[in-house]
């Protein structure tokens, strides 16, 4: 009685797989479940049937239904799957041609030397002071116990500015971050703990010196701070900078006439291959010293209540001896080969938990 | 400051090796410069006696010799005219390194004849140029003894850095005297005898400048002979740079080093009158001893006789006066002056001379009577003669004072225990005397030649301290120094590498930010150009004048009065000025295609409040070639999109700020904008390089760039952010187009549809410009997109259509738009 169904049963099974692509298969698809579709005139002619073989011939075509349905659901998948696969096969590409060019800028090593050292002496609770470039003849120098006649003014080799309106005095390029001090004490009440980096000026210029270059001045100023803690300032500063835990440090006593005692102070390396920490050689990094009397005088500090000190180091100096740089000139050439060799990377920042 | 080894021990009895001396030099502050020892070089070169110079059987011009150097004779050939039997010679051996040939010798055979050394010249001993013959010695020049020790070359040169405060180490017994007190040895006792005057006579003095010379002496020799120096003061004079001149000269210049004390000769037969004056200069013109003329100024000190100006005093003498081999009586001058007025006279004139450096640190003053002794004894050794008495005017100054020590303070202001028997001994070999002490200090006198320790002080405090404060930082000031002399005299004797070093104590277990608001704006804006492809560049703050200009304002307050290069004197006007120059320089090693920034100062005028913090940034050339994007020039809005990427990093509202099409003459006029906050806030500008400018400056093109004046961007407010708005319907997105006369900002445009339905319209981006042949003259299209986003509920059609017209009625208000 149901040969009909077991006809297209088979009829469509076998119409699918013949079916090769999805218009084929959309054809058997609407030939079978179609408005004009062989099951669906089926479904349709159900109502003819005599009653007694109503119920078994409508569950044997509600099997059918299902089983075309899902059968025509399976060769689509099938049908789109291989599709896929078939168009993934054309679709190659080269993996090795360059992809679309994204240019990166690099930091350059000043800046990332200043950002160590505010790091650093950060860790230390020095926070970072700036100050201007061109200074008053007092900042620079008087405040700071060198006089107008002073010798030590003949070594700073100054740059000269026209005096400022009304005045006699010329204005100058500071030669060094040490103004920053003065107007740090003039502009806070001790305690303090603060470093001061920036553009230092000299009239000077070979290899080993460029007529701008850049300082980082540092001054704490506490009640009970003896040499002793100027000593393990530097010694942890260097230390952690160069990361050389056992770096040899060396103190000599020296004159700055901001200072007193005042101190030289030598790194252990070997002059030859420019190796940092051994070797048996001594290089000059940076001056520091108790701060002078007269300059807390000049401040409104009182010295009898009030010690501390100061240092000052040479940023490019230090940077060249981190990263065996030779010279000190391609530090200003803005050269972008050397830009690239030498810069950082921007979205590295100094972070003392990352490493400095 | 240089001397020698043996000039040293001169006044230090010790055992200490040179090492040992040079590394105490360095640690207690007289930082040794280096060490010459010419007699490493020739210590093999030995003294030998030649026992036969036969002529060479095969040669005419050369000589068999045999020569004894001390072990045994070997034979040599020797080319020399002036080789002969009997002479004394300096010999040099097989393996020897000669130093003027820089070749090493080798035993060999010269035409049969076997040589196993060489007899040298000067030349090749790099000690001179004479190379007419072999240098002959005389005839007790002892065989086997290296030449250098017999000839007394082996001296070591040692040079020091002598710091301004101590001017007393500009001497060799003030060196001396530091290195006994660092334990290296005993200082030798000076103590010249007096020599009687044979007669009274000679030139006096008269001070009409007593603010420059408080007191001088002199003393007239008569009678003397002045030839060359005897070979040893010769010696002592050339090993440290000096030329021997003649004998009374050359005892003015070892007294300057042995001692400190610069002196000065006078021919008396040349001098004019019996009264030399010291008065201010009044416009003569002197010829110096260099052969130099100077025109003296009121404020220099002038030695003058009745003819006119014989010396600037204490600076260079004079050429008139000068003592040379025909003098036969001698005035020696030895004075005190002011320190100040030297420095100023020297840098007046730029005379730098060993009189001068000592005068302008200070003289030891207590020293001139014993000084002018010395002087006398080694001229009449020297140049026999004799002694007049010793003549002088003003007097001399009160230089004595006391300072005091709490040996508390040692450990409390210099961190170390030293003992104080160990405190007070080292002051005490420094010259300070013990005055009194007690238990917890000592009060020393200190010794005529430190000036360095308890001077006056002087203050030069700031105006706008409080009178109290400043009173009393004064006062504290007066009462520390001196004894923070004395306790820096103790730690430098004993090495400051003795101090220990402290770790700084923690003020708070978490260190508070390091860096203000601005400094880490700048910090961010490091970060967010160099991620966006700029390399940062350190450029000069200052450049050549006639570029500068073309950037900017060149005010004459910032030209520099001594620039170092004629084209690095005027501060820029801003740091683009300075990269605009590094891209050339680029381009000119082949890589025009360069994105740079720099942040630093530009400059204004000459007060501090002048200069301003900017970021700038450029571009040049064209973007980068690939093969996926097209090679493309560079244009204005990639200088814009830096410039808004760097914007949009520091917080800054891009919607409050007014972009209008005018910027610094420098900038395209027709492809450059100036940014604003508010109408007066200049922030910024951005543009394409003047081509006028690219021309000029020969710069590569083309070439785009912005400056930001970070000082302008506000501090960022620390408030708490307001919850988050995340509306749960889908927002609606409406294109609209526009024609506009093409003199409409697109701004206008943009501001216009977003305040037409603030609480629905969230955004509106313009995502198309036309202008061409199919619109009127004139009209430019602008296209944009604007998102509505629903709040409470599905918007209806009706409520889109409403909002749309709201949109096109307002831009057609705000700009004279009609829908396209």
């Amino acid at each position: 009685m149901n040969d009909d169904l077991d006809a297209l049963k088979t009829e469509t099974d076998a119409a699918l797989a013949a079916a090769a692509d999805m218009r084929a298969w959309d054809a058997v698809r609407i030939a079978v479940l179609g408005r004009n579709g062989s099951l669906t005139a089926m479904l349709r002619d159900l109502g003819k049937v005599p009653p007694e073989q109503k119920k078994e011939r409508g569950i044997a075509l509600n099997q059918l239904k299902e089983a075309l349905t899902g059968a025509i659901e399976a060769r689509r998948v099938t049908l789109e799957d291989a599709a896929l696969d078939a168009r993934l096969m054309t679709e190659r590409i080269d993996p090795t041609l360059p992809p679309r060019p994204r240019d990166t800028g690099l930091v350059h090593p000043i800046a990332r030397t200043m950002e160590e050292i505010a790091a650093i002496f950060g860790a230390m609770g020095c926070t970072v002071v700036d100050g201007p470039d061109v200074e008053s003849d007092w900042f620079n120098f008087s405040a700071l116990n060198i006089p107008a006649h002073h010798p030590a003014r003949a070594d700073h080799d100054t740059f000269y500015l026209p005096p400022s309106r009304g005045g006699s005095t010329p204005a100058v390029l500071r030669t060094h971050t040490s103004p920053g001090q003065i107007r740090t004490m003039l502009s806070q009440e001790p305690p303090i703990r603060v470093i001061v980096t920036g553009r230092t000026y000299r009239a000077d210029h070979d290899a080993t010196h460029s007529p701008m270059f850049h300082q980082c001045e540092g001054l704490v100023i506490d009640r009970g701070m003896t040499l002793g803690h100027l000593k393990g300032v530097l010694i942890d500063f260097l230390r952690t900078f160069f990361a050389i835990s056992d770096l040899p440090v060396r103190f000599r006593a020296s004159y700055f006439p901001f200072t007193e005692p005042s101190m030289e102070v030598d790194i252990g390396w070997n002059r030859r291959t420019g190796e940092l920490g051994r070797g048996g050689d001594w290089l000059e990094i940076l001056g520091s010293g108790m701060v002078h009397p007269r300059v807390l005088a000049n401040c409104g500090i009182d010295p009898r209540e009030w010690q501390g000190f100061a240092w000052g180091l040479g940023v490019e100096r230090i940077t060249m001896l981190k990263h065996g740089m030779a010279d000190l000139r391609p530090f200003y050439e803005s050269d972008v080969r050397w830009l690239r060799h030498y810069g950082f990377n921007p979205l590295a920042p100094t972070m003392l938990h990352e490493g400095v | 400051m240089k001397f020698t080894l043996s000039w040293l021990k001169t006044h230090l009895q010790t055992d200490a090796s040179l090492e040992r001396i040079t590394d105490t030099l360095t640690n207690i502050g007289l930082e040794l410069e280096g060490v010459e020892n010419r007699g490493a070089a020739l210590a093999p070169f030995r003294i030998a006696h030649v026992l036969e110079a036969a002529p060479h059987p095969n040669a005419d011009r050369l000589r068999a010799c045999r020569v004894d150097a001390g072990d045994g004779v070997v034979s040599v050939v020797c080319g020399a005219p002036n080789a002969h039997t009997g002479m004394k010679a300096v010999f040099a051996g097989p393996g020897t390194f000669i130093p003027g040939t820089g070749t090493t010798l080798k035993v060999g055979e010269i035409r049969g004849v076997t040589s196993a050394g060489m007899l040298l010249s000067a030349r090749e001993m790099g000690l001179g140029e004479d190379h007419s013959g072999i240098i002959e010695l005389p005839a007790d020049a002892p065989v086997g003894v290296p030449y250098v020790q017999w000839a007394g070359l082996d001296d070591p040169v040692i040079e020091i850095s002598v710091t301004p405060n101590r001017g007393d180490c500009f001497s060799v017994r003030g060196v001396a005297r530091d290195l006994a007190a660092a334990g290296l040895g005993t200082l030798k006792p000076f103590a010249p005898s007096v020599v009687p005057p044979a007669f009274d006579g000679g030139p006096r003095w008269e001070i009409a400048f007593p603010e420059a010379c408080p007191w001088i002496i002199g003393r007239t020799i008569r009678g003397v002979k002045n030839s060359p120096s005897p070979k040893w003061l010769q010696d002592r004079l050339t090993y440290i740079g000096l030329r021997p001149i003649n004998a009374l000269v050359d005892v003015t210049n070892f007294f300057t080093f042995d001692l400190g004390r610069p002196l000065h000769v006078f021919d008396v037969a040349k001098l004019t009158g019996g009264v030399l004056t010291l008065r201010r200069g009044a416009g003569e013109t002197m010829r110096a001893l260099n052969g130099k003329d100077y025109v003296l100024d009121p404020e220099d000190c002038a030695i003058c006789d009745a003819a006119g100006v014989q010396s600037i005093a204490g600076v260079v003498g004079g050429e008139a006066t000068g003592c040379d081999e025909t003098t036969t009586t001698v005035f020696v001058e030895c004075a005190l002056f002011d320190p100040v007025r030297i420095a100023r006279t020297g840098r007046r004139h730029q005379i730098v001379s060993d009189a001068r450096q000592r005068f302008e640190r200070g003289i030891d003053p207590a020293l001139m009577p014993d000084a002018v002794e010395a002087a006398t004894a080694l001229i009449l050794e020297l140049c026999g003669g004799e002694p007049g008495t010793v003549t002088a005017a003003g007097q001399e100054p009160h230089w004595q004072r006391d300072a005091t020590m709490r040996f508390a303070r040692i450990a409390g202001f210099g961190g170390s225990d030293i003992p104080a028997d160990e405190a007070v001994g080292s002051l005490e070999r420094l010259g300070f005397a013990v005055r009194a002490r007690d238990e917890s200090r000592v009060t020393v006198a200190v010794p005529s030649w430190r000036n360095d320790i308890a001077a006056p002080i002087v203050l030069d405090q700031s105006p706008g301290l409080d009178p109290a404060k400043a009173a009393a930082a004064a006062a504290g000031c007066a009462e520390v120094e001196a004894e923070n002399d004395l306790i820096e005299e103790v730690l430098r004797l004993r090495g400051l590498d003795a101090v220990p070093p402290v770790s700084l104590p923690r003020e708070s277990p978490v260190p508070a930010t390091t860096l203000t608001p601005r400094q880490q704006r700048t910090a961010l804006a490091r970060r967010t150009l160099a991620a966006a492809g700029l390399m940062e560049c350190v450029t000069f703050s200052f450049m050549a004048r006639s570029d500068a200009e073309r950037f900017g304002a060149v005010p004459d307050a910032l030209r520099l009065l001594n620039p170092i290069a004629a084209d690095l004197d005027q501060l820029r006007p801003t740091p683009l000025a300075t990269l605009a120059l590094a891209a050339k320089r680029n381009a000119a090693r082949g890589y025009s295609d360069v994105a740079l920034f720099e942040i630093g100062p530009a400059f204004a005028v000459d007060a501090p409040e002048g200069q301003k913090l900017v970021a700038a940034g450029l571009r040049s050339g064209a973007t980068a070639r690939n093969w996926l994007t097209p090679q493309r020039p560079v244009d204005v809005w990639d200088a814009k999109n830096d410039l808004w990427t760097l914007l949009t990093a520091l917080g800054m509202p891009l919607e409050s700020l007014q972009v209008t099409a005018e910027a610094p003459a420098f900038l395209h006029p027709g492809r450059s904008g100036v940014v604003r906050q508010g109408p007066k806030t200049e922030v910024s500008y951005f543009g394409e390089i003047h081509p006028r400018l690219l021309l000029a400056l020969d710069l590569p093109g083309p070439m785009v760039a912005f400056e930001l004046n970070l000082d302008a961007i506000p501090d960022p407010k620390r408030r708490r952010k307001a919850a988050a708005d995340l509306p749960a319907f889908q927002p609606i997105r409406r294109d609209f187009a526009f024609l506009v006369d093409a003199t409409v900002p697109a701004d206008n445009v943009l501001r216009a549809a977003r305040g037409a339905e603030r609480s629905l319209i969230t955004n509106v981006a313009l995502f198309d410009v036309y202008a061409g042949d199919k619109l009127p003259e004139g009209k430019t299209s602008l296209a944009i997109e604007v998102t509505l986003q629903p709040r409470e509920r599905t918007l209806t059609d009706v409520e889109i259509e409403a909002a749309c017209q709201k949109v096109v009625a307002a831009v057609a208000k705000a700009t004279g738009a009609t829908l396209r």
